[in-house]
């Protein structure tokens, strides 16, 4: 077996040195009955590395990849171009294979590294501190409604209806548990995101109120009347954004007064990968916050001879010191995802994030304005990033995109899909564009959609 | 008066106000404290719940109310200066001033001796 | 005993106070291979950038509703190779399982095989979009199906819930289950009974999910007091959370009795799998009795720890506990074809707590465990249990005669091995021979943990290490142990040799800074 260094010759001497004359000595203390005799029935044995990847490659080759058709999906996930250094660094095997940086002598590539992503992450969404990361995006828009139910010490969150429907998901199977109260909302089919109703729904009770900016539609809104709104109550403005390349175009929600901006940031560095791993951004905007944040921090300090160093720090506030007070269960993070994520920023920089972001939007207004052209198709937003929604006149978006992919094109996500059983959302199509997108591409968009809603009744 | 408690507060009474600290063996087992989280002025609480955190690098512990009372005042040095109660821990570094809603609650706490004896008894 | 180490180094060459091994201080503070790194925001640029972009066209038309961002974001940039060089130089100044034995206790550093990265690069799986059609995507389902397949033969349990994102999304979806589990039958308890050796996240999760934590005392063996437990169990206790093996490295050998216990008294048995690699192949869970189990994919099936995760946390489910499972789950139809069943799918989702992720779990680190799991086999699995066994109780062994093992008397350890500091000299501690063992080229051991050993030193080598490395590792231990048994003075200020000597943590977290300001 290619990973097992022991040899028989090995095992017999270690054997003879622990005083046993075989390993099931070793188990003793398994009760008989739940020993196996032999190998586990029902799998194969080992096998070579070929055999391996003839078996994986098979599986992998039922898929259609994204980068070998025109592909417009979205919604929560997008296809952007990883420059190829990015994957060379992601695989050195002192950052691939190496711990929880616990013991800072010797973790001070993975220490550094987390203290510059936090510092880009903070300054991406306008705030001062940002965590080493969470899980993913949905998961850490939960943290940020528990984290806000600690501040105020108020136990309900209003929910926006244009936050990811999966996100509202994750967000409402946790509150069960904890006992605190969700209002949510289905979103309105309205050009603008529609805020009147959300900041009416804000109270004295409330914790907090969540928005996504861009929302699921792909609008976008000034949150300035929000975050007002929210403080006047004395409740938190949480901005939820899962497009991180959308902040190099459009303004910071720091900047709109949100007390906690958290998000997806698979956009830069990690690639679509069928929705995992992927990687949780999590700040605050003011420092005050900082000890009732979840997750861990990396910090700037000296080591014994003056140098200065980094090491996670506050960590008090982390399950394996405080358990069952901790502010979270969490004990990982994403750091594999939190490098690639800072090593495509620090490629892109100030320049190319700003130039990224505008080719982005300049290829998705191209798309907006082909298809607004197809007939029967109408396009709800007024603004946008990189991502709208198509009306699609009364024909079921579902059955559309599934036809398209026969066609080749994968054509967007159907909100019918996000949100089963809202009649009113079956007939939208959430398209996204990415400087990945070629003008072909959105022609032959353009010309397939034309031909699906003519043949779809 | 100084009282000590078995879980090694001390509280020194002026009046009818109590003034709360950790005693000096409590913070050489904590060591470099660097954190404190104190309770809000005017809370009401309890003998023995939760009052206060004190954190070091590596543990937070809780700090129970000696007695029950009322907070009336944190001591704002621990916010910019958590050593203190590494330096000072009986004096300077004292966490929060209370009222005492029940004179009665003192008797069952030690006096300095009693603490001293309970210390070497650990 | 040979020399670890035959370059002809050796450890007496002291450190000077204004250089290191006596030699002159360099004018870059470099020292020969060991770079010092400034920060990213020290030397890129606002201006630079390496990707080429086309140009930003100020007179471009916009639809972003007015919201430009119009000040400055304070990124800075790298051209490619500079960005190279700055993470390649920072890498150098981290130890990783490609380095080194890395023995750290409960966390299963074993080697990472590349065949698994190779496999999770595959266009067809790192390309592909979670909410693709899911006809364009069925391989992609068929990998879940078929790695929790063979999740669910290797524990012996029937149900698998493949969306967790880490072993302690894990230990919440398991607990999520049991909560919901009561709840279906109106059943309100509120306990959950947690041994002192836990890890953290288990009472932090049990508490989490709104129960109250009790513990459950060890006996002197180091193993769960079955009677103390026993006695605990009524009406209002929701279920137990036990590790096996053990954080102590012992298998709890009344695990069955204790799980028979519990079920009659209406609770269930979560069983912590962070440890499974010392039984996978040799013991199922499922015949001892869980309920629920989480299994650390980065563990057991090598998938990389990356440096603190991306992990990944499947938990296996019993009979009672299957139909709460979370959404999403695979099922297969009756053609053949797989499918997801997610909220809509109204009638098939049955009781499930809810979603717990935005999608279907990590499906990177899923396509890496598959391919660890059929390069081994079942035969090679079972013999990943025996030799990680065989290694530590090795260790155990060759260490036992100048370390306190306060276990080692119970009998054989399993995947394992636990020391105390309760033969060191005055004055040294346990980070001491911690902070030894750098200086000699190794990762420290878990220390500290479990909290009911003190001083404690847990030992995990793994199967993928040779007899020669290991036999390395115990001269350099035992070496290390021996000064501080001697009460060797200098070991209070180890490492001497690493990238950074100890750090100042009472100063970052009295005064924390944790972003570049300027």
């Amino acid at each position: 077996m290619r990973y097992l260094p022991l040899t028989d010759t090995d095992r017999q001497d270690m054997l003879a040195k622990i005083g046993a004359s075989t390993i099931d000595d070793l188990f003793v203390d398994v009760p008989e009955v739940a020993r196996l005799d032999g190998p586990i029935r029902g799998l194969p044995m080992h096998a070579s590395e070929m055999a391996v990847e003839r078996h994986m490659k098979a599986l992998a080759a039922k898929n259609l990849v994204a980068g070998e058709v025109p592909f417009f999906l979205g919604a929560g996930a997008y296809r952007h171009h990883v420059p190829a250094s990015v994957d060379t660094i992601i695989q050195r095997g002192e950052f691939l294979t190496a711990y929880t940086p616990y013991q800072p002598e010797i973790a001070q590539g993975t220490l550094q590294m987390l203290f510059e992503f936090q510092t880009q992450v903070a300054r991406l969404y306008g705030c001062a501190v940002a965590n080493a990361s969470l899980y993913d995006g949905s998961t850490a828009c939960w943290e940020a409604v528990a984290m806000a139910t600690r501040v105020t010490k108020r136990k309900r969150a209003v929910l926006s209806g244009a936050l990811h429907p999966h996100y509202a998901q994750v967000v409402k199977t946790m509150a069960h548990f904890t006992g605190d109260t969700i209002a949510d909302a289905l979103p309105s089919i309205t050009s603008d995101p529609e805020l009147t109703g959300l900041i009416g729904r804000i109270d004295e009770e409330t914790a907090c109120v969540v928005v996504q900016y861009p929302d699921i539609l792909g609008r976008i809104a000034d949150l300035a009347p929000i975050a007002e709104a929210a403080h006047a109550k004395g409740a938190l403005l949480v901005v939820v954004n899962t497009e991180p390349v959308a902040l190099g175009a459009i303004k910071a929600p720091g900047e709109m007064g949100a007390d906690i901006v958290v998000g997806e940031g698979q956009s830069l560095g990690v690639g679509l990968q069928f929705g995992g791993p992927y990687l949780g951004l999590f700040a605050v905007r003011d420092p005050k916050h900082v000890r009732q944040m979840p997750g861990r921090l990396c910090g700037e300090t000296t080591d014994a001879e003056g140098k200065r160093a980094f090491v996670l720090t506050l960590s008090t506030r982390e399950q394996h010191i405080r358990r069952e007070k901790a502010t979270s269960n969490i004990c990982t993070n994403s750091g594999l995802c939190a490098l690639a994520f800072t090593v495509h920023m620090t490629l892109l920089g100030e320049k190319g994030l700003r130039e990224l972001a505008a080719e982005n939007h300049r290829l998705a207004c191209l798309a907006a304005d082909r298809l607004a052209k197809v007939p029967g198709v109408e396009v709800l937003n007024n603004a946008f990033f990189n991502e709208f929604t198509l009306m699609l006149g009364g024909k079921p978006a579902r059955e559309i995109i599934r036809d398209l992919a026969d066609r080749g094109v994968l054509g967007g996500v159907s909100l019918g899909r996000l949100y089963p059983g809202v009649e009113a959302l079956e007939h939208a199509l959430l398209v996204a564009v990415t400087e990945t997108t070629t003008e072909e591409d959105i022609e032959r968009l353009a010309t397939e959609l034309e031909a699906a809603i003519k043949e779809t009744v | 008066m100084r009282y000590y408690t078995d879980e090694h507060e001390w509280i020194e009474v002026e009046g009818d106000i109590a003034t709360v600290g950790i005693t000096d063996y409590a913070q050489g087992q904590l060591g470099d404290i660097v954190f404190v989280e104190l309770p809000e002025v005017g809370a009401m609480i309890e003998q023995g719940k939760d009052a206060a955190v004190v954190e070091s690098v590596k543990a937070a512990s809780d700090v129970y109310a000696p007695i029950t009372g009322e907070i009336t005042e944190v001591n704002p040095a621990l916010e910019e200066d958590p050593a203190l109660v590494n330096s000072a821990p009986e004096d300077g570094g004292w966490f929060f001033k209370m009222t005492i809603a029940d004179a009665g609650e003192l008797d069952g706490l030690m006096d300095e001796d009693g603490y001293k004896a309970f210390l070497e008894g650990l | 005993m040979n020399a670890p180490n035959k370059s002809g180094w050796k450890p007496e060459m002291q450190v000077a106070e204004s250089g290191f091994l006596g030699g002159p201080v360099t004018t870059t503070g470099n020292r020969g291979l060991m770079l010092e790194e400034p920060l990213l925001f020290e030397i890129g640029r606002a201006d630079v950038t390496g990707v080429d972009l086309p140009e930003v066209d100020a007179s471009a038309p916009t639809r972003l509703g007015g919201l430009e961002r119009s000040d400055a974001i304070g990124l800075v940039g790298l051209t490619e190779p500079e960005t190279v060089r700055h993470y390649t130089r920072l890498s150098r100044q981290n130890y990783g399982i490609d380095l080194g034995f890395f023995p750290l206790g409960s966390c299963t550093m074993k080697h990472n095989p590349r065949l698994n990265e190779k496999m999770a690069r595959l266009p067809g799986f790192a390309d592909i979009h979670p909410l693709a059609p899911q006809s364009s995507v069925q391989g992609a389902l068929e990998v879940i199906h078929q790695l929790g397949h063979w999740l669910c033969t290797l524990t012996g349990m029937p149900a698998v819930a493949m969306s967790p994102k880490a072993g302690a999304h894990g230990e919440l979806c398991g607990i999520l289950a049991i909560r919901a589990a009561h709840e279906a039958r109106g059943d309100a308890r509120e306990v959950v009974l947690v041994p002192e050796s836990a890890h953290g996240t288990n009472p932090a999760t049990a508490a989490f999910a709104g129960y109250r934590v009790e513990d459950i005392p060890a006996t002197p063996e180091g193993r769960v007091d079955v009677a103390a437990l026993k006695a605990r169990l009524g009406p209002d206790v929701a279920g137990v959370m036990i590790t096996n093996p053990n954080t102590c490295g012992l298998f709890e050998k009344d695990f069955r009795e204790i799980a028979d216990a519990v079920h009659a008294a209406g609770g269930y048995v979560y069983c912590d799998g962070a440890n499974f690699n010392a039984i996978v192949g040799k013991v199922r869970p499922g015949d001892l009795g869980v309920d629920a189990m989480h299994i650390n994919l980065h563990k057991t099936f090598s998938t990389p720890h990356g440096g603190g995760g991306p992990g990944s946390g499947p938990v296996v489910l019993s009979e009672a506990l299957a139909p709460f499972a979370p959404l999403p789950f695979i099922r297969q139809g009756e053609s053949g074809e797989f499918y997801l069943v997610e909220e809509e799918n109204r009638e098939e989702r049955g009781p499930s707590f809810g979603r717990m992720t935005a999608f279907h779990g990590q499906m990177g680190m899923f396509t890496r465990a598959l391919t660890y799991i059929l390069s081994h086999g079942a035969d090679g699995l079972k013999q990943v249990a025996e030799d990680a066994v065989l290694n530590a109780n090795y260790i155990l062994r060759s260490m036992e005669d100048i370390l306190d093992a306060p276990f080692a008397g119970s009998g054989p350890c399993m995947h394992e091995a636990l020391f105390s500091d309760s033969n060191f000299a005055a004055g040294l501690s346990t980070l001491d021979v911690a902070k030894g063992l750098i200086d000699e080229g190794y990762h420290p051991m878990t220390v500290y943990f479990p909290l009911v050993v003190h001083g404690a030193m847990l030992v995990e080598p793994t199967e993928t290490e040779s007899k020669a490395a290991i036999d390395q590792f115990i001269a350099a231990f035992r070496g290390v142990a021996e000064r501080a048994l001697a009460g060797d003075e200098a070991l209070k200020q180890a490492p001497y040799y690493s990238p950074r000597r100890r750090l100042d943590e009472a100063a970052a977290a009295r005064k924390p800074k944790l972003a570049y300001e300027g």
